[in-house]
């Protein structure tokens, strides 16, 4: 016992192991967010002044000003139409994607391209995609829906492959053993143990591009965005108020959504069970599903 | 019927897991094979359905070397041969009529069986099998509300709804208690009876295979040292497979 505390440094008067490199990483983060402040001129007197700029804009923002309603509807719409189009193309084209990158069922030569794919997709953030894109077909919403497709693919390709990585090659080893062809494998060994976790990434993902729609506007490609941005620089401040609670609620009815789809594939609620609020009754029994 | 020739397999180049393995299944009985943990019973019963990739050997079944075939040959050949295994591999997500017709995927094409589109007579056998297996009343459950011994009896339905002829069954009572055990061993006993197909069956308990098979091979180090009756089976010959003697008393 003695030889092995010993050998380890332990004493019984300090049980506890000491390393020195986390403290040192500690002290170099702190020394670079010095730097760093000194560096892009972060002072406490800009700050104030900001904070005051601040406080008069907000004071012009209300009241909202929904005069303009059609120029918001018509936005908001195209942002919808944006968020279901790139996510209903992103979800078609990343199961595929992902499935190749999955190296548990694929050999090396089909996951390193569609890796790479991924890999692409995710590199960049949407509104820089979406730059790329306006410049490639124009302003307008094609753009938009190509940008967040692109994002899409890049994340529930992603969080897809890991979940086919993650799974249990039992039943896998089992429905193999019948004499079933690959794609049978698939969809009764792979799919039914990933489908639930998959419903959650899309729905997820929805959401996401309902935010992501009213972003990429500002770079000309399509959706809500381009008014909020034209509204800011003529300072219509007003109407900037009314495009931001539109954008909420927005965002809001879509969460209310995505919920609902989770509830009714993940848990098997019905849309009785979801106006009761059944659906937590279920959730406790299939605990494990998520 | 099944006739293992010269099998051998190693995962590690070098340190074979079965070498020069011969062994000839009849055309019904159960068989079961003993050995301690690690002399390749498992490999020995994967690699008749190539699970696992035998290293060289041949695998003669109805006069096929299914150790040759690959492709669409391996998969209608597997089609014949039915597997019950240790932790019972069911699809936990799907109903236990599901997993039962997935015993059918080799039969059914792709896009039938996504579409569950399955032929009345496959789904009448199934029906069939879940009174056979005790299970009737349980279709439409998801199999991960089942208990053990309810999994096991799942999983042997789905490999008897192969038709097969030639049932494999790897530990199918090794995660299952004592009782349960032998209703299991029943059940298998019954159906390779019935249906007169030969079982194969890899064990560790070693009176259950006295008692339920009538014919033991003992396997050590990754080849047969024992192959005959249970009464045959005394303590000199344990010791011969197992090794040592302290465990006997």
């Amino acid at each position: 016992m003695t030889d092995r505390a010993a050998a380890s440094s332990l004493t019984p008067a300090d049980p506890f192991r000491r390393d020195v490199w986390p403290r040192l990483a500690a002290i170099a983060l702190v020394a670079y967010v010095i730097y760093a402040c000194s560096r892009l001129d972060v002072s406490w007197e800009r700050v104030e002044a900001g904070l005051a700029n601040a406080s008069h804009f907000f004071a012009r923002l209300f009241p909202p000003n929904f005069e303009r309603r059609d120029l918001l509807v018509k936005g908001l719409l195209e942002s919808l139409e944006i968020a279901v189009l790139a996510s209903t193309l992103g979800i078609v084209l990343s199961l595929p994607i992902g499935l190749c990158a999955a190296r548990n069922l694929m050999p090396a030569w089909v996951t390193w391209p569609a890796r790479a794919i991924i890999v692409m997709a995710r590199s960049f953030h949407p509104v820089i995609v979406a730059i790329v894109f306006v410049k490639a077909v124009g302003f307008g919403a094609l753009a938009g829906v190509l940008a967040l497709t692109v994002a899409s693919i890049g994340f529930i390709g992603k969080l897809f492959t890991e979940a086919i990585e993650e799974i249990s090659l039992k039943p896998v080893e089992a429905v193999r053993s019948t004499g079933a062809s690959f794609l049978s494998v698939l969809t009764y060994g792979v799919l039914p143990q990933v489908f639930s976790r998959f419903i959650g990434f899309a729905t997820y993902q929805l959401d996401s591009n309902l935010r992501n729609s009213t972003m990429v506007g500002i770079v000309g490609a399509g959706g809500i965005g381009g008014t909020l941005f034209a509204a800011f620089q003529r300072f219509d401040y007003d109407f900037v108020c009314a495009i931001l609670i539109a954008i909420i609620t927005l965002i809001m009815v879509g969460e209310v959504l995505a919920t609902a789809v989770r509830a009714i594939f993940i848990e098997n609620a019905t849309l009785i069970d979801l106006v009761r609020g059944g659906g937590k009754m279920r959730r406790v029994r299939h605990a494990e599903d998520d | 019927m099944l006739a293992l020739r010269n099998l051998s397999k190693s995962y590690v180049a070098g340190t074979p897991v079965l070498q020069d393995v011969n062994l000839e299944v009849g055309a019904r009985g159960i068989t079961a094979i003993i050995g301690a943990s690690g002399t390749g019973k498992s490999t020995l019963i994967r690699c008749i359905n190539r699970l696992v990739e035998p290293t060289s050997g041949a695998i003669l079944f109805h006069n096929q070397d299914l150790a040759r075939l690959s492709g669409p040959a391996l998969r209608r050949a597997r089609r014949h041969i039915g597997m019950v295994f240790q932790e019972y591999n069911l699809v936990e997500r799907l109903t236990v009529m599901e997993n039962l017709l997935t015993g059918r995927l080799g039969y059914v094409s792709a896009w039938r069986a996504w579409r569950r589109k399955f032929s009345p007579e496959d789904i009448g056998r199934a029906f069939e099998l879940l009174d056979v297996v005790g299970l009737s009343g349980f279709a439409q459950q998801r199999a991960d509300a089942l208990s053990g011994g309810q999994r096991q009896r799942v999983g042997i339905a789905r490999a008897v709804m192969q038709e097969p002829r030639l049932l494999l069954a790897d530990e199918p009572t090794s995660s299952l208690d004592p009782k349960t055990s032998v209703e299991i061993m029943e059940l298998l006993t019954t159906v390779g009876r019935s249906r007169s197909i030969p079982v194969l069956v890899n064990m560790h308990d070693v009176e259950l295979a006295k008692r339920f098979a009538e014919r033991i091979v003992g396997m050590r180090g990754g080849k047969i040292v024992f192959d005959g009756v249970a009464a045959d089976l005394d303590d000199a010959k344990l010791t011969m497979i197992y090794g040592g003697e302290g465990w006997l008393q």
